[in-house]
This record gives structure tokens, sequence and C-alpha cells, in this order.
């Protein structure tokens, strides 16, 4: 294809470090970004796809197997985007294997560490990686995972980040490669970390976060939100948020939140006989499902939910006391968020009439 | 307070071999704790008191006893009359991973002995513990034949000591310490009356009433197709999405647990609405109804208007008059018909019906 971006055209002075706005080698307009999971061996690669995307409890995965060849797996989402994990045994800049075909097109590559191990000889392996893919794919973003800090005293797992840090920027000044794209991330599949991570993965690449981001702010002015989130509903990513400071205590909690909307959801949304006599009164229910909680103690947040369309869900945290008294404002300002919505993403809304 | 002295006093007994996981239960039930912090906990020395105060008039008395030999030797010999006299309840913790079942149910014949020597009316409940430690498809087998066992050791107890498997893990808990607990309230009869008119009037599908601050249920009644709900374990999944809520609320806003309730959480769907709001001082209601704005709000008002019914019911065990002229709108008068699964104890201290 024509437009596909050249890869071999030499990076620009200042590369963008943080949000690029497109799809890095993808084919334009596709949409379909492609993360890549790689590591060493057991350091924790399909427990994250699995935990993340499957929802499996983090204790279990200590039963997975290692993994033997590449897995796909596609998530279908308010856009799509596949994550393949990479058997930790093999050396993708092998001849023998069909780089184009790995390297092409991809969003973000994930470079899981694990950080209760020993970690040298992963970080030869992340610096070879980051030097092969700055001389053919010098947009494709970086995402270092320091993997497994549950069970680190908060001075080592400080001490070995900073410490990792170091060694891959070393490695890249040294090559001349000091603004290549690489972020770093401490995570663990026991707590929300892995989440939160994955989140700034992925809104780097949505093209339209700037815009989302914008809205969020608004509805914030405009109803006093303390701090209001994007959700994907299924992963529990959190795709924009507005500009505030976010601390991940916010995101916990919101997360957490839509744990208790879908577990109450399922006990109470199953498909009920047709009630006789009923039916004007089930019309008039909400088709967009909508959830407050309103704390006991003045002055304490609460938290609204309100689902946008199939995917995704807005989550707010507001601190002021009365709530109902504001639900006009909020419910009004949220229809005006969901409109504009429906243009940034209008798929996700067509979707909605016809379920596949 | 007049109150305190109404209160009924109920002691119970908490007993089984070290490491068995009693404390672990106590704690999680009874003080906010998570199941993963439970780690923490040593192992208790004699017995260890404490008084909690559930629906008002209830003061359960709980021992905690120490189950290493030489305390259950001394519980057996000199203190045989302090230890089992006047206890209401005994809830005896097997641990299904325990090497020395058969030690295991020597010494707890040798206590339900003691029991039935110095309180022959007590209530027996066996907890099968640790079940999560058995591979699921083994569970219910492997509990049937352990509870046989234990029953054909129980003496004069045998035919009315019943059975729970459990773990501190998932909701098995709740299920089990629910029962436990309505076995305690002196005037359920009374509060499911009372329930029962409220749901006919505010037309729910199924109203359940926990106790705040365990999120235990305390009663529910449900209504017409609800019965037919696939979720029947549905009441102690929402005491355990509750408490989950109040501890994540607790840990980001740096409240207590204890005191990290909401005064209300609402959801609107499509297909049904439900409310958890406070109703008196020891309680919370859960109401799930039709998806209704209308319903929805009148529910709200009559809930409102009701309170001061249940919070004489807190702390008075005497039966009281109707309370339809505590409402001020009722949404659907003619209601359905109940055919729910309330069997258990009602119609004893009934309240006046008659007008409905
Ligand atoms: N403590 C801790 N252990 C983790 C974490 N994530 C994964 N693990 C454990 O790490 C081990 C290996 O995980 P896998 O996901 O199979 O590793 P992998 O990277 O896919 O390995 P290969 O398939 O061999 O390349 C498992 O026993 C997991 O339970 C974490 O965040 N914390
Ligand atoms: N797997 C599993 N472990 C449990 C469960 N409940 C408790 N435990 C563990 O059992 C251990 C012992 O628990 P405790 O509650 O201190 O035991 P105890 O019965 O109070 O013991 P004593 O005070 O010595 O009589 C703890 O380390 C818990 O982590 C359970 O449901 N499943
Ligand atoms: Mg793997
Ligand atoms: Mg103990």
């Amino acid at each position: 294809m024509e437009d596909l971006p050249d890869a071999d055209t030499p990076p620009t002075d200042m590369p963008p470090r943080y949000h690029t706005g497109r799809l890095p080698n993808s084919k334009a307009g596709d949409g379909k970004p492609r993360l890549l999971l790689m590591g060493q061996r057991r350091s924790g690669k399909s427990s994250i796809s699995s935990v993340v995307f499957h929802k499996l409890p983090p204790g279990e995965t200590l039963y997975l197997e290692t993994t033997t060849h590449i897995k796909k797996e596609s998530m279908h989402s308010f856009m799509d985007f596949q994550v393949w994990d990479l058997p930790g045994q093999f050396n993708y800049f092998d001849p023998e294997f069909d780089v184009e075909n790995i390297f092409d097109e991809i969003g973000a590559l994930i470079w899981v560490i694990d950080a209760q191990d020993e970690y040298l000889e992963a970080i030869g392996r992340l610096n070879q990686t980051i030097l092969n893919l700055q001389s053919r794919y010098p947009s494709i973003n970086i995402e270092v995972f320091v993997h497994k800090v549950d069970g680190l005293s908060e001075d080592y797992k400080s001490d070995t980040f900073r410490d990792i840090i170091q060694r891959v920027q070393d490695e890249l000044s040294d090559h001349g490669y000091e603004n290549a794209p690489v972020s770093f991330y401490q995570t663990s599949i026991y707590d929300h970390s892995i989440f939160e991570a994955f989140s700034k993965v992925i809104q780097k690449l949505i093209p339209q976060l700037p815009t989302l981001e914008a809205l969020l702010n608004s509805l914030c002015a405009a109803c006093r939100i303390e701090k209001a989130y994007l959700f994907d509903i299924m992963s529990k990513i959190y795709i924009a948020t507005d500009t505030s400071p976010t601390d991940i205590g916010s995101y916990e909690i919101c997360s957490d939140y839509i744990d208790v909307v879908i577990d109450i959801s399922e006990i109470y949304g199953w498909d009920r006989p047709a009630e006789e006599g009923k039916k004007e009164l089930i019309e008039t229910g909400n088709n967009d499902a909508e959830s407050l909680i309103t704390m006991e103690r003045k002055g304490n947040n609460y938290l609204y939910l309100r689902e946008i369309n199939k995917y995704l869900a807005l989550i707010c945290l507001m601190g002021d006391d009365s709530p109902q008294d504001k639900k006009s404002i909020i419910d009004y300002n949220v229809g005006v968020f969901q409109a504009a919505l429906k243009q940034v993403f209008p798929r996700a809304d067509r979707e909605q009439l016809q379920p596949e | 307070m007049n109150t305190a002295k109404r209160q009924k006093q109920r002691k119970v007994l908490l007993m089984g071999k070290s490491g068995a996981g009693k404390s672990s239960m106590r704690s999680i039930v009874f003080s906010n704790y998570v199941a993963k912090d439970v780690r923490r906990l040593g192992a208790t020395i004699d017995v260890e008191h404490s008084n909690i105060k559930f629906m008002g008039n209830l003061m359960l008395n709980l021992w905690d006893c120490g189950g290493q030999d030489g305390f259950v030797e001394n519980y057996l010999t000199h203190q045989r009359n302090h230890v089992f006299g006047s206890v209401a309840v005994l809830i005896f913790v097997f641990d299904i991973e325990s090497r020395e079942f058969q030690a295991d149910v020597i010494s707890y014949s040798a206590i339900i002995r003691a029991l039935e020597e110095c309180s022959p009316g007590a209530k027996v409940f066996c907890l099968i513990h640790k079940m999560d430690l058995v591979q699921t498809r083994l569970r219910v087998q492997l509990f049937e034949e352990r509870a046989e066992y234990i029953r054909s050791a129980s003496e004069g107890f045998r035919d009315v000591v019943e059975f729970w498997a459990t773990s501190i893990w998932d909701q098995s808990l709740y299920k089990a310490w629910t029962q436990i607990i309505y076995f305690l309230i002196p005037n359920a009869g009374t509060i499911e009356a009372l329930l029962q008119q409220l749901a006919e009037i505010v037309d729910a599908r199924e109203l359940i009433l926990y106790e705040r601050t365990t999120c235990l249920m305390v009663t529910h009644v449900t209504r017409g197709v609800e019965s037919n709900n696939p979720f029947t374990d549905r009441f102690e999944r929402i005491s355990s999405i509750l408490k989950t809520h109040k501890q994540s609320m607790a840990k980001h806003t740096g409240i207590p647990a204890g005191s990290a309730n909401f005064a209300e959480m609402q959801i609107k769907t499509g297909r049904f609405m439900f409310f958890i709001t406070r109703l008196t001082e020891n309680t919370n209601l859960a109401a799930s109804i039709p998806a209704s704005e209308q319903v929805f709000n009148t529910a709200r008002i009559n809930i409102q208007l009701v309170r001061p019914k249940f919070a004489e019911l807190d702390i008075a065990a005497k039966p009281r008059p109707g309370i339809q002229q505590a409402f001020a709108h009722s949404a659907d008068s003619e209601g359905m018909r109940r055919e729910d699964d309330l069997s258990r104890g009602r119609g004893k201290e009934a309240v006046n019906l008659g007008e409905f």
C-alpha cells in the first residue's frame, strides 16, 4: 500500500515521546494496533495477558504452562487491537524469524522484566531489541514493565526500578538514541498496577485521546467533578481521564466500583419471563445503565457511573455533599458528552444497534 | 440508654483445632479484615472475648477459644462450667486439610459431651473449613463424608447439628454465618412480616435486609418471578460485594472500614432498578424493583417513611401494630401474592396483616 509509512525514514530530530496521535507503522485506517508482549521465560507475559484480558484470578497463573508458540488474542472493544504473547525462548531477530510479520503494524512493544529475578540478561536482550527496533521501526512505543513488584520491600523496589531505567538509558545514549520512545512502569498482577500500566500503554495508541481529554475536562468543569474516567468495561482499562492529576487511588476506587455494578447487574439482570401487564413500566427504564453511590459522611467522595455505549462507561468521583440537587445538571452534561463521544467513536455506537 | 436492659446477650462459642481458621473468620466477618490479611494473625491464647452488637437488641458474646491442646484440656476440666455454661450456639470449625481428622473428631466429641451436660439446649453448627484447598470436583463428596462421620459423633445433638462448607476466599463464609445469625435473632419473624408488607406496597421484586457492620443478611422477601432468579447464592454474594466495596472505600479515603458506609447506592438499568439504603442504625435495605423511574421514586419515599417502624423493631422484640398508616404513596397496592422460598420460622410473631 502506498500510504504505508516508510519505515526506513530516519527519525526526526525530536521524535514524539508520548502520545503520537497516529498509529505507528499501521496501514492507515485499519485502526488495529497490535501489542507485543516480550521478555524472558517466566517473566509473567502470559499471566499479564490472562489476568487483564481473561479475568483469570492472579493466584491461578501459578498453573500456567510455558508458552511454546506465538499466542494471538484479538480484543474487540471500543477499538480493536491484538495482543501477541511471544514465548520467551526465541530470539526474534534471528534471520529464521519473519521480522516483518511480527513487527510490522505494531502499536507498542511491552517488555516484561521479572523484578524478583536476576535481570541483567533480560536487560541485555531488551537493549538489543530496542536498538534493532530503533533502526527499523523508530516510532514503536517501547513499554518496559518492571514486573512482580509485589513482595518486594519499598526500598528494594525503587532501587531496582531506578537501576533498570539507568541501565537502559545508558545503553541508548551510547548509541545516540536518547529520545527513543521508551517508558517504564512498576507492575504486578496482584493489584491494580498492571491495569493502570496497560491503560497508559493503550492511551498512547488512541488517536482521539486529546479530544477525549478535552471533553472530560469540560464535563468536570461543568459539573464540578473531581475526577472523571472513561473505562473500557470489559478490561477495566481506562482509555482517558481529565487532565487533573491522577493517582492510583482514585483509579482503584473507580475500578472496584465497576465490579460492584457489573456483579449486581449480573444478579438482577437475568432474563425474566415477560410480566403480565407490566410492559409499559419496563419501557420507562434506562437503556444505559446508571449508578450513584452517596457516602454517609458529609464531604466524602461520592461516585457516579454511566454506561456510555456497549464498551465504555464514564465514572466520576465527586466531593460535593448533595448529588441529588446536581443530578439534572449531571444528566444534561453527560448527555452532551455522550453525543460528542458518538462522533469520536461512531463504530461502537453503531454496533450497539446490531450486536453481532 | 434504657435499651441496654432489653438487650439479649447470646453466648457463642467458636471452637476447633488450632489453625482451623476460627480467628480468621471472626476477623473477616466482624472486624473488616480482608482474606489476605489473616495470615498476620497469631494463635489465640486461651479465650478472646468480643461483644458484638447486632441489630441493636442482640448482643453476641463471642468466645474465640484458642484450639491448642493445653487450652482445650483446660476448658474441659477446670473451666468446664464457666466455658460451657449458658451457651446459645457452638460453632465448631474443622480444617478440611487436617491430617488427623480422627483425632479432631475425638476432641469434638469431648466438647460436645461437655456442652450437652452444661447447655443441653444449645445449637451446634459445624463448619468444614478451607474448602478452597480441595479441588472443585471433589468438594461435595468429601464434605458429605466428613459431615456424616461428624454427625455420628455428635451424641445428643446428632439430629440437630448443621453442617456448612466454608472458605474465607469466597462467599460460602457469609452463607454459613448468615444462618448462624438468623438463628440468634429474636424477632426475625416480626421483621419478615414487616418486610413482606413493605415489599408489596413498593412493588419490589425483592427486599433484602443487611446488618450494616458485618454486611450479613438478616432476612429477605422475594416476590413473583424473582423467586426463579437463577443466582440462588445472591444474598451472600451481595454480602461479599458490599463488604469488598466497603474495604475499597476505606482503603482510598483513609476512613476506617468500620465507618466507610454509604448512605445510598443506586443502580438503574433497562432490566431492573436497585438500591441499597440505610434503614435503621444497624441495617441496610437492598431493594430490587422493576425498571421504572416511577416505581423507583415511590419505593425510595416509602422506605424513608417506614424507617421509624423498623427502628422500633431494632430495639424491641415485641410485635408492633401494622405499618400501613406510615405510607404516603402506594406504587402498586395489588401486588402479587408471595410465592417465595421463605419458610423459616415465619408466622411466629406475625404482625397485623389484616388491612392488606
Ligand atoms: N509474584 C508475582 N508472580 C507473578 C506475577 N506475574 C506472573 N507471576 C508468576 O510468574 C510465573 C510465570 O508466569 P508466565 O506468565 O507463565 O510467564 P511467561 O512470561 O508467559 O513465560 P514463557 O511463556 O515461558 O515465556 C507464574 O508462576 C506466575 O504466577 C506477579 O505480578 N507477581
Ligand atoms: N486456604 C485457607 N486458609 C485459611 C482459611 N481460613 C483460615 N486459613 C488460614 O489458616 C491459618 C490459621 O488461622 P487462625 O484463624 O489463626 O486459626 P485459629 O483456628 O484461630 O487457631 P488458634 O487460635 O490457634 O486456635 C491462617 O494462616 C489462615 O491464613 C481458608 O478458608 N482457606
Ligand atoms: Mg507464557
Ligand atoms: Mg485463633
